[in-house]
């Protein structure tokens, strides 16, 4: 059987081509503003590499903020649903999730067979998703890429007054002008974010295994500041942020956890 | 009045009433240290003489050392023929010459009620960084208030940032919106990172740039009526603050309230906070003369 997963996000599509539940391609492209143009070019990408046409796909699953904007598919999945599955599958021994995206953060907790118990989101306010960071990043003039690991190279800890991403930045030029180093500040971004997505999490509560998805997972800083946050280790899986994609088509092929 | 330009950004200004000899007056100030502008104004025997508008800088101090003296610039007055002043605003801490600080929220009340007349009962605060909703008594005292600064939907500093992102000066950003033929449907997006986002998606559709603003516009006044359907609004009803002079958002803010907005031109709605603290400086050197 094969199937397809399309997570249109904020910021990019993720697809995943699963064959009898295992990856055989997977593809990312940037949503930008013509976002069905970009999802139909991220499909042809995962086909071209699967090796296979569309007609050869059993069953389509779209999710995401932009779910309905998918060029085709056959049914729909909420995010927090296709996560967990996604979670569960990568590391069956998780039972709580965390999502960070570039515009939503979620907390979730799932059972054994991927099926959500209980969640928690923020899609209202950018202090708890990617684009806090990268707002960040570029106030700072640091590459987004080197910004996670600049923050692990802190001296101090100096809290970060502002919730708000708008006044964040003006706080960080206070920084600046203060003579705070780059790393210190980057270190007061991250725990702030992390402090965000915590209250989030406690909400609902969680276990010690956590699994961490979504493309800010791949921040080295926020995962540490996280971490103390919560006092334990989040687990990161390999390409964080094709869970959603990959949860999509395992859905579609009515995976429910176990082998 | 004395006006000077930066580019995008809000006008300076300062203002002094040539009316008044301040010779042999006792003369007070408010200096109020705000997260974006800060005002100082002067008063000759409680009588408003002279005024300050400026940008706040990053430090606190030295914004409130440049307020007071533009606003004392060419008049003869020195610091020294200040004999009380008051601090107030986030930065009321840092106002070096000061006597003491008072919360903006107080001066806010005590400035609307010497603006607008002892009517006033409501004062919407809609300040660079904070939005406040005010209840206070015929003397200006504050009977209930409510904050929002968290946040930047709903604030001058949410203005800002459109206004730069559409390359249109900030004075102009009000009118502009409401050049429109049919109100467009408001921005649905809360947080302004995602705003900007949504309005460049707008653009990119053809939307013209008046008619993104009336959407922003629209939005903010949506989002501030919640403010103040939680803290009630009784007449009469001013509006304190930059985004008073913005008339895209008074204006939509006017036609949901279902209130009156006092017209709020006579003053420059900004200096409230520091007028108020000018006022309070006033009546502490009385009462410390008294004793």
């Amino acid at each position: 059987m094969i199937t397809m997963g399309i997570d249109l996000g904020a910021k990019n599509v993720k697809v995943v081509i699963l064959k009898d539940n295992k990856v055989v391609a997977k593809s990312n492209v940037l949503a930008g503003f013509e976002v069905t143009k970009n999802a139909q070019k991220a499909i042809d990408m995962a086909l071209k590499k699967a090796g296979i046409t569309k007609d050869d796909l059993d069953k389509v699953v779209s999710t995401g903020a932009g779910e309905k904007l998918a060029p085709f598919y056959d049914e729909t999945k909420s995010m927090v649903g296709c996560d967990s599955l996604g979670a569960v599958y990568l590391h069956p021994a998780t039972r709580s999730v965390i999502d960070v995206g570039a515009e939503e953060g979620r907390g979730m907790r799932c059972d054994e067979t991927g099926k959500v118990l209980d969640f928690e989101v923020n899609e209202k306010c950018a202090a708890g998703a990617g684009a806090f960071t990268e707002a960040m990043s570029r106030a700072l003039e640091v590459p987004l890429e080197e910004f996670g690991a600049l923050s692990l190279k802190a001296t101090e800890e100096i809290p970060m007054n502002a919730q708000c991403t708008v006044f964040a930045e003006s706080e960080v030029v206070t920084m600046v002008h203060n003579k705070v180093s780059k790393a210190n500040m980057a270190k007061a971004v991250h725990d702030a974010m992390a402090s965000r997505i915590s209250s989030m999490i406690r909400k609902i509560g969680f276990n010690k295994d956590v699994l961490l998805v979504g493309g800010v997972a791949k921040n080295v800083g926020f995962v540490e500041s996280l971490n103390k946050d919560l006092e334990l280790k989040v687990v990161v899986p390999k390409d964080p942020e094709y869970v959603g994609a990959l949860g999509a088509a395992l859905a579609a092929a009515g995976w429910k956890g176990g082998k | 009045m004395v006006e000077k330009s930066e580019l995008w950004r809000w006008t300076e200004s300062r203002w002094t009433n040539e009316d008044i000899d301040w010779k042999g007056k006792i003369i007070t100030s408010g200096v109020d240290v705000g997260s974006v502008s800060s005002q100082a104004v002067i008063l000759a025997d409680g009588q408003l003489y002279a005024f300050s508008n400026m940008r706040t800088g990053s430090d606190s101090p030295d914004s409130a050392m440049k307020a007071i003296n533009w606003a004392i610039e060419d008049t003869g007055l020195k610091l020294d023929d200040i004999v009380y002043t008051i601090g107030t605003g986030y930065g009321r801490v840092n106002v070096p010459f000061s006597q003491r600080a008072i919360t903006e929220i107080a001066c806010h009340a005590r400035g609307a009620n010497f603006m607008y007349g002892p009517t006033v009962r409501t004062i919407l605060d809609m300040g660079g960084q904070d939005c406040k909703a005010i209840r206070c008594d015929e003397r200006g005292k504050v009977t209930n208030f409510l904050m929002n600064d968290k946040c930047a939907a709903g604030t001058g500093r949410g203005m800002e940032v459109f206004a730069d992102l559409l390359g249109i000066s900030i004075n102009d950003v009000g009118d502009l919106s409401l050049d429109v033929d049919k109100e467009p449907p408001p921005v649905s997006s809360t947080c302004v990172v995602y705003a900007k986002t949504e309005a460049t998606g707008l653009l990119r559709e053809g939307w013209p740039k008046n008619k993104v603003l009336a959407a922003y516009c629209s939005a903010m006044a949506h989002r501030i009526i919640s403010l103040l359907e939680r803290i009630g609004v009784e007449e009469d009803f001013a509006i304190t603050g930059g985004i008073a002079k913005n008339k895209g958002v008074v204006t939509r803010l006017q036609k949901e309230v279902g209130v009156k907005i006092m017209d709020t031109s006579k003053y420059d709605p900004q200096i409230a906070g520091a007028l108020g603290a000018a006022l309070f400086a006033k009546a502490l050197y009385d009462k410390g003369k008294r004793k």
